[in-house]
């Protein structure tokens, strides 16, 4: 649950710089705890804007600052898009739930308690299907809850070292949806695609912006290790800080060396909360079970239960979209894409509606091969420009899809050759003008007229009599030369295929 | 115009006869003349006071007042959020804290045209019976300056007992409206859990707290309940629920009603004086055509011990916020944790420690269940016993206290404080509307509070058989003589 750690007294590592190969004698069991901010225009419980990024405190008000005597009201969009999340899980949305106070003083937390959800979740029992190695695997969610983020400490220098520290409230009553998964995850690399695969949903759904830098998107991991074959489970340890893909795997395979090298030692794993150290590449120990908080959870008395209407349930879902895994599988066998072309489309649910928007597109010529070249156009081009995860950068590309279309409609047609098209796709996205209007304005249009052409190819073979020469003795790669200098002498935008026949033609009449 | 009710207040605005002006210096030349011996107010807000009285002059002058509250000189509990005046809740920890905002109570007030004088004094964050544990004064009982107002809301009490407010508010957990009300010989309602916006009071007992009025007269707590009552969407525990016109409900009359008597509330050591004026009330009640049947509240005896571990569980998490970092008192220290736990230990004071503590424990992991859980459970028991009661009765009838103001000093064992509330405390588990109403004095001519419960939302008829009682006795005429 989030929280931020305690600052620990023992700066150094219980046990750095471990090496050794990882185990084979024992099984690895991991689940995962997700946080994600949810995409709201205001906080979970009064009207403050979510913006990222704003003056210090500047987005806050009596309620999110825990002033006293204010009370919380629920914001609706948050519970839509947590059950718009437990759907696409396959949860169970409970008809009620309860908000509940966690106890804990911080003083990024305004109240020192944090309206979460303990007894009563919003969504029980869901799963998310991911692949492994490829083949398919169903990893369990427990539970998903809706609860409030906390503030930010903005310390004054290091932390060792800060003589003060302040608070920022913009981020506390920020939407957060907690998704704990059960512990059904083998290896830090299972986590780490477990967590691919999740954000990949979240994105689909729009419910969170995925951004894991920023911290919308957190995740804390429960790792044990138990002798292979056996069905108990062993001491689990909490890592929290992990905030990319990469760290979780990491982290992951830190701590269960960790572990493993411990039990071979015959000791026994203390279970404790501990951080993980990204820059220095270990875990230390936050706190230990005996120092765990008692949260003290119950009932927040300022918050009725909160009833959840079934009808609005079927409507949620009936407003699903389809998720990526499912896409991934029909990009695969309605336009014959490779696996890899679909994988890369499906990460994010804007980048394969772009895919699938130049599709629509009329082309000019409807070869079978079309759906691979457009995603060629995508993969290599547009994802070279933008990021492929990124919803909005998607949405709002220069290039719209019909732009992209547009372009490939003037290769097609053999207006312009595919080599001109990769400079102007640059320029459309630098000016957002579409293919046709950058072609004629900078007169790409390719040179396709057999005269005109004819009378370059002429001058180019009069001007290099020893490239004729050396083709008359056989040699056949003077023609490539003089392809290329015929197409420098046009800019580039001779039609090669006719410079090509051109070129053909006049030397066959050369005596051998 | 002292001890004149706001109906009256206002019928002289109308009339041209007072002016809100004069109205509000005169309350404020007595508040200087006989708060130093009362000591009601923490706060008075003279300056802003005067320049709402000109703005509902005006209002009068031109025919276009904001309703029968507009010019009422009144006075505020200080736990009421009140913007740009400072709010103590009575406590150090919140010396100097200024709140940015009105609470939504305090909002309708100002929109109705009232003239609030001042911050009054409670117990510290209303954790008391007798106002003598506010960090900064006690207050005394203008009947008798040697004894209690009552508490938490004893400020407010004393004030309207004392003719320095027309009217007030204050806060009701366990009893702090109607326990101080019958001590003090005035009107204290406490409304349905639900009725009146919560936010911006600031948080003993999240699920027992109510606002409600003290006034001379039930005219006037109808009035003034009528401007605060109603849903609020900044509090999800409020209720969307029509408020009803509750003046024109109060002349019905309790003819054909049926009043329970509960045994319970009839207890062994109770004082005889205290009986003796609620048995009369009861036959005055009678005499204007109530029936009166007993009904059985057995949990009534569990009802105390469930509140002592309900209320100081909530308040150990709604106090939880006062520790240095963002508004209030901060001592200084090494760093955040000795900082928190220094503030603490200097800003609150020994009640308010010992309900931390006692809250604290009884919802630790181990103890939840045991504690808060089976408290909970009373609760449903109670509010089930009250509910069957009232499916054959409309209204319980009881003493609003065992005793009537007992001497400042004189209850040094916390237990024997929390006792005062064993007949209050039930209103609140079951989240139900009382009135206490004065039904007469003590043989040492201190007040004494008649007590009406109602169902959830019938303040109507609570109030409407407490006016009836009222109109019938001439107890509302007696006001103290202050030296």
């Amino acid at each position: 649950m989030t929280e931020p750690g305690r600052i620990s007294r023992r700066p150094l590592p219980d046990r750095a710089g471990l090496t050794d190969p990882a185990p084979t004698t024992y099984d690895v069991v991991i689940g995962l705890e997700v946080h994600a901010q949810l995409l709201t225009r205001s906080k979970m419980f009064c009207g403050c804007p979510t913006t990222f990024g704003a003056a210090p405190n500047s987005q806050t008000c009596p309620v999110c600052q825990g002033m006293p005597g204010v009370l919380p009201v629920v914001n609706r969009k948050a519970v839509e898009l947590a059950i718009r999340t437990a759907l696409a899980f396959g949860c169970r949305v409970n008809p009620a739930c309860r908000f509940a106070r966690k106890h804990y003083y911080y003083p990024d937390m305004p109240k020192n308690y944090q309206i979460s959800q303990y007894e009563e979740p919003l969504a029980e029992d869901g799963h998310l299907e991911i692949d492994i190695d490829g083949a398919p695997r169903t990893i369990g969610i427990q539970r998903l809850h809706l609860e409030e983020d906390v503030g930010k400490l903005v310390h004054e220098g290091s932390l060792e070292t800060a003589q003060a520290s302040l608070v920022d409230f913009n981020r506390s009553g920020v939407p957060l949806m907690e998704t704990v998964s059960k512990p059904d995850l083998r290896s830090p690399e299972e986590a780490a695609t477990y967590l691919k695969a999740f954000r990949s949903v979240l994105l689909f759904l729009g419910v969170c912006d995925g951004n894991m830098e920023e911290g919308s998107l957190r995740c804390d991991a429960n790792v044990s290790l138990r002798p292979r074959g056996s069905t108990t489970l062993g001491t689990k340890v909490e890592i929290k800080n992990l905030n990319s893909f990469r760290n979780v795997q990491r982290a992951l395979e830190f701590e269960v060396r960790r572990q493993a090298q411990a039990l071979d030692a015959g000791e026994r794993i203390r279970q404790e909360t501990r951080l993980w150290d990204a820059d220095r590449g270990y875990t230390r120990s936050m706190r230990s079970k005996e120092y765990a908080h008692d949260y003290r959870y119950f009932p927040e008395p300022d918050l009725v239960p909160l009833r959840i209407d079934p009808r609005w349930v079927d409507e949620i879902r009936a407003g699903l979209p389809e998720l990526p895994r499912a896409r991934r599988q029909r990009f695969v066998a309605q336009y014959g894409l490779p696996a890899y072309d679909a994988d890369v489309l499906t990460q994010s649910r804007a980048l394969g509606d772009y895919y699938e928007a130049v599709l629509r597109e009329p082309a000019a010529s409807a070869g079978a091969d079309r759906p691979k070249i457009v995603s060629n156009w995508v993969m290599s081009e547009l994802l070279r420009v933008l990021p492929g995860d990124d919803e909005r950068a998607i949405e709002t590309s220069p290039i719209p899809p019909h732009h992209l279309a547009g372009l490939l409609r003037l290769i097609d047609d053999g207006t312009i050759s595919g080599r001109i098209a990769k400079d102007v796709f640059q320029k459309m996205f630098d000016s957002r003008e579409d293919a046709p209007t950058i072609v004629g304005r900078e007169g790409l249009t390719q040179v396709a007229d057999a005269t005109a052409l004819g009378g370059i190819v002429d001058s180019v073979m009069a001007a290099n009599p020893k490239a004729i020469e050396d083709f008359r003795r056989g040699k056949t790669a003077a023609k490539k030369s003089l392809f290329g200098q015929v197409m420098k002498a046009t800019g580039g935008k001779a039609n090669p295929m006719l410079v090509d026949r051109l070129l053909e033609d006049k030397l066959s009449k050369i005596q051998r | 115009m002292i001890y004149q009710p706001i109906h009256a207040l206002a019928d002289a605005y109308r009339r041209g006869d007072l002016t809100p002006p004069a109205v509000a210096e005169a309350y404020l030349a007595r508040i200087d003349a006989v708060d130093g011996r009362v000591g009601a107010y923490l706060t008075v807000v003279r300056e802003q006071a005067l320049a709402a009285a000109r703005e509902s002059e005006r209002r009068w002058r031109t025919g276009t007042p904001l309703g029968p509250l507009d010019g009422a000189p009144i006075a505020l509990k200080d736990v009421l959020c009140t913007r740009g005046v400072r709010t103590t809740c009575g406590s150090k920890i919140l010396e100097g804290f200024v709140p940015p905002y009105d609470a939504t109570v305090v909002e309708r007030l100002r929109a109705a045209g009232a003239v609030i004088l001042g911050k009054t004094n409670l117990d510290e964050f209303a954790m008391g019976s007798s106002t003598e544990h506010s960090a900064f004064h006690p207050t005394r009982n203008p009947w008798d300056l040697t004894r209690v107002p009552g508490g938490s809301s004893g400020g407010s009490a004393a004030a309207v007992a004392a003719g320095i407010a027309a009217g007030g508010f204050g806060s009701d957990t366990g009893g702090s409206i109607r326990q101080p009300a019958a001590f003090c010989g005035v009107v204290g309602l406490k409304p349905t859990y639900g009725r009146v916006s919560r936010y911006g009071l600031v948080a003993l007992a999240s699920s027992l707290d109510q606002i409600g009025p003290f006034a001379q007269d039930l005219t006037d707590a109808a009035h003034l309940l009528g401007v605060i009552a109603g849903h609020d969407r900044r509090d999800a525990t409020s209720i969307q629920a029509p408020v009803p016109d509750y003046v024109a409900e109060l002349a019905r009359g309790v003819a054909g009603l049926t009043l329970g008597l509960p045994d319970e509330y009839f207890i062994d050591g109770m004082d005889p004086d205290v009986e003796r004026a609620v048995r009369a009330a009861i036959e005055v009640l009678k005499s204007l055509g109530a029936r009166v049947e007993s009904v059985s509240l057995p949990t009534t005896k569990h009802s105390l011990a469930a509140y002592y571990v309900i209320l100081p569980a909530e308040a150990s998490s709604n106090l939880a916020r006062y520790d240095g970092v963002k508004f209030g008192l901060r001592v200084p220290a090494r760093d955040i944790v000795e900082m928190e736990s220094r503030t603490r230990a200097a800003g609150f004071g020994a009640e308010v420690k010992r309900r931390i503590m006692l809250g604290t424990y009884a919802l630790s992991a181990g103890y939840y269940d045991a504690y808060y859980g089976k408290a909970q459970s009373v609760r449903t028991l109670v509010r089930r016993e009250f509910a069957a009661a009232f499916a054959r009765v409309d209204l319980i009838v009881a003493p609003t206290t065992p005793n009537v103001a007992f001497k400042l000093g004189e209850k040094e064992d916390p237990l024997s404080m929390y006792l005062n509330d064993v007949f209050t405390i039930p209103g609140n588990l079951a989240g139900i509307p009382g009135v206490s109403v004065p039904c007469g004095f003590s043989v040492s001519g201190l007040p004494i509070g008649l007590q009406l419960l109602g169902r959830p939302l019938d303040e109507a008829r609570v109030l409407r058989a407490a006016y009836a009682y009222e109109q019938a006795t001439s107890w509302r005429t007696r006001h103290p003589e202050l030296p």
